[in-house]
């Protein structure tokens, strides 16, 4: 097993003219918990994207669990993806089957286990994000925070060694928001995978995470432990952890002269 | 001075705007055939796995296929009566009443069964099969998949596409027997025709190969326009709520115009000569 799970070289992505990675260079090793961190458009999702081989890097390399993800053919993706378990924004639960059925999916298309160690196994994933309670139910009757559990045991059904998390935290109330983070926690630990979580919450990420990268038009700013970011005097950190509306970020979008907009002042052709 | 050189540098651009700008929708359309041929040929590499996986067609073949009996079968009953209704007053000035089941019959197996039974079809499931994959994609329920690797063209598109296919030549033959049956309703019960005319004139003059057989190939074709158009046009869909929307309209009124006018080219080959 290679020590980084995850590794990018140099990886620079572009959607058209439009440049969103640019040299990017990170590796994330078994049993780590990493954050990217970084605003609106910075390219997080883009990043889990493309460990997911969804786009491929324009330039540079990224790998993982030791192969070259750039330079896969469709079957050699769909191989490398049965390691990859993510959970999306919102879940992304399929809305006509049930509970059981949803954390079911991936065994039943990718593994050819027998139905009852299919519902052993779909029972254990279940229990292990507190919802066994649930599983005749249909994803439409449970909640924000319950919807999220029920798509995080549905990413480790297959065990994978990377796990990727698209912003996790969103929308959550405090008590799911935390439940969500200790699980992340717990189950990275427990099953010995590395996880990724693409994030812009502070508070609970620095508290889970082993590691953390600040990403800023495509380029990381800054990395560090969770104690080194937080005692950090970097100008782009300071304002993201304390929520400042002014810095590096500046509060106004470049624009033209606010007089000249108004027509205030004679414009020049 | 200024104002000279501000013209010239702007008029160019407007010109090469305004003519982009006139040839670009049918650049787009092309574009999007494209697509559409090359989405075509992924859901027939993919569909082995579909069909040897027969329930996941089953479930669709209900879902598009079950569920619009009802709608067909009404809608057929009453196309039938009335044109029975109709029929009978003009077969009535030419005293040749008893050829109203031949009037009837042969109206909604050549054309109106596909082709009012394929048009009912693309309003009823072939917006429903748009407006669910393009939720599935703007849900991220097709990434979640892809990215379980499940291939979302085999496990969502091609099942769907073939429900599709299978469905509509039996919706369209659902459509032609409740509509003679109408057809009958009103010719011998209502307008009291003779019974055994109505029945034997029929059988003589429909021709099996001839007009049942093209009555059943052009709702194959048909079933095939529809189920492409209509998957295509969810998985395509931006993945917004107008996204959606437009592309559920776009389904309907796609289909709507492929069906009449792939029902002309077919009717021009099929019966010009007889």
């Amino acid at each position: 097993m290679p020590s980084s799970l995850v590794q990018f070289e140099n990886v620079s992505f572009a959607y058209g003219e439009r440049s969103v990675l640019t040299d990017v260079s990170l590796s994330i090793k078994r049993g780590q918990v990493v954050a990217i961190m970084g605003g609106s458009g910075s390219g997080k999702t883009t990043l889990l994207k493309l460990i997911g081989g969804q786009i491929r890097p324009d330039q540079g390399k990224l790998s993982v669990a030791g192969d070259d993800v750039g330079s896969m053919n469709e079957s050699r993706l769909y191989a490398m993806r049965k390691k990859l378990g993510m959970l999306f924004q919102f879940g992304a639960l399929f809305t006509d089957l049930s509970v059981f059925d949803n954390v079911a999916f991936p065994l039943r298309e990718r593994s050819n286990l027998p139905e009852s160690m299919i519902r052993d196994l779909v029972l254990m994933k279940l229990n292990a994000v507190g919802l066994r309670g649930v599983s005749e139910q249909m994803p439409s009757e449970l909640s924000g925070g319950m919807a999220r559990r029920v798509a995080l045991a549905r990413a480790i059904a297959l065990d994978p060694n990377v796990m990727l998390y698209d912003e996790p935290f969103t929308g959550l109330d405090p008590i799911s928001l935390a439940t969500i983070g200790k699980l992340i926690r717990d189950l990275n630990d427990a099953l010995g995978t590395a996880s990724v979580i693409v994030t812009h919450d502070v508070e609970e990420s620095l508290s889970i995470v082993d590691y953390v990268y600040f990403l800023a038009d495509g380029k990381i700013v800054a990395e560090g432990t969770p104690e080194q970011v937080r005692a950090s005097t970097h100008p782009f950190v300071k304002q993201f952890i304390n929520g400042e509306t002014d810095g590096p970020v500046a509060f106004h979008k470049p624009a033209a002269p606010y007089a000249a907009d108004l027509g205030l002042e004679q414009r020049l052709a | 001075m200024l104002q000279t050189s501000a013209w010239s540098s702007v008029l160019p651009k407007f010109l090469f705007n305004a003519i982009s700008a006139l040839g670009r929708p049918f650049s787009n359309s092309i574009i999007k055939l494209g697509f559409a041929w090359r989405f075509m040929l992924a859901i027939l590499r993919h569909s082995p796995t579909s069909l040897l996986r027969f329930q996941l067609t089953m479930r669709e073949i209900w879902f598009a296929g079950v569920l619009s009996v009802l709608i067909i079968g009404v809608s057929g009953l009453f196309v039938g009566m009335v044109l029975a209704l109709q029929g009978y007053d003009t077969l009535q000035r030419f005293g040749a009443t008893e050829s109203l089941g031949i009037l009837v019959a042969l109206s909604l197996v050549r054309e109106l069964g596909p082709v009012v039974g394929a048009l009912l079809f693309a309003s009823r499931a072939g917006s429903a099969i748009t407006a669910e994959i393009g939720l599935m994609k703007a849900t991220e329920q097709l990434a979640a998949m892809e990215m379980m690797a499940v291939n979302p063209i085999a496990r969502v598109v091609a099942p769907r596409f073939w429900g599709g296919v299978i469905s509509m030549p039996l919706l369209a033959a659902m459509f032609s027997a409740m509509g003679i049956f109408g057809g009958y309703l009103v010719g011998v019960k209502l307008l009291g025709l003779d019974e055994g005319a109505f029945w034997s004139q029929m059988q003589s003059a429909v021709d099996f190969r001839q007009d049942v057989i093209n009555g059943v190939i052009k709702s194959v074709v048909f079933g095939i326009a529809i189920s492409l158009i209509a998957v295509f046009e969810g998985y395509d869909a931006p993945p917004t709520a107008e996204g959606v929307s437009g592309a559920t309209t776009r389904t309907v009124v796609t289909s709507s115009l492929v069906i009449l006018a792939l029902d002309f080219i077919l009717t021009a080959f099929m019966f010009t000569g007889i």
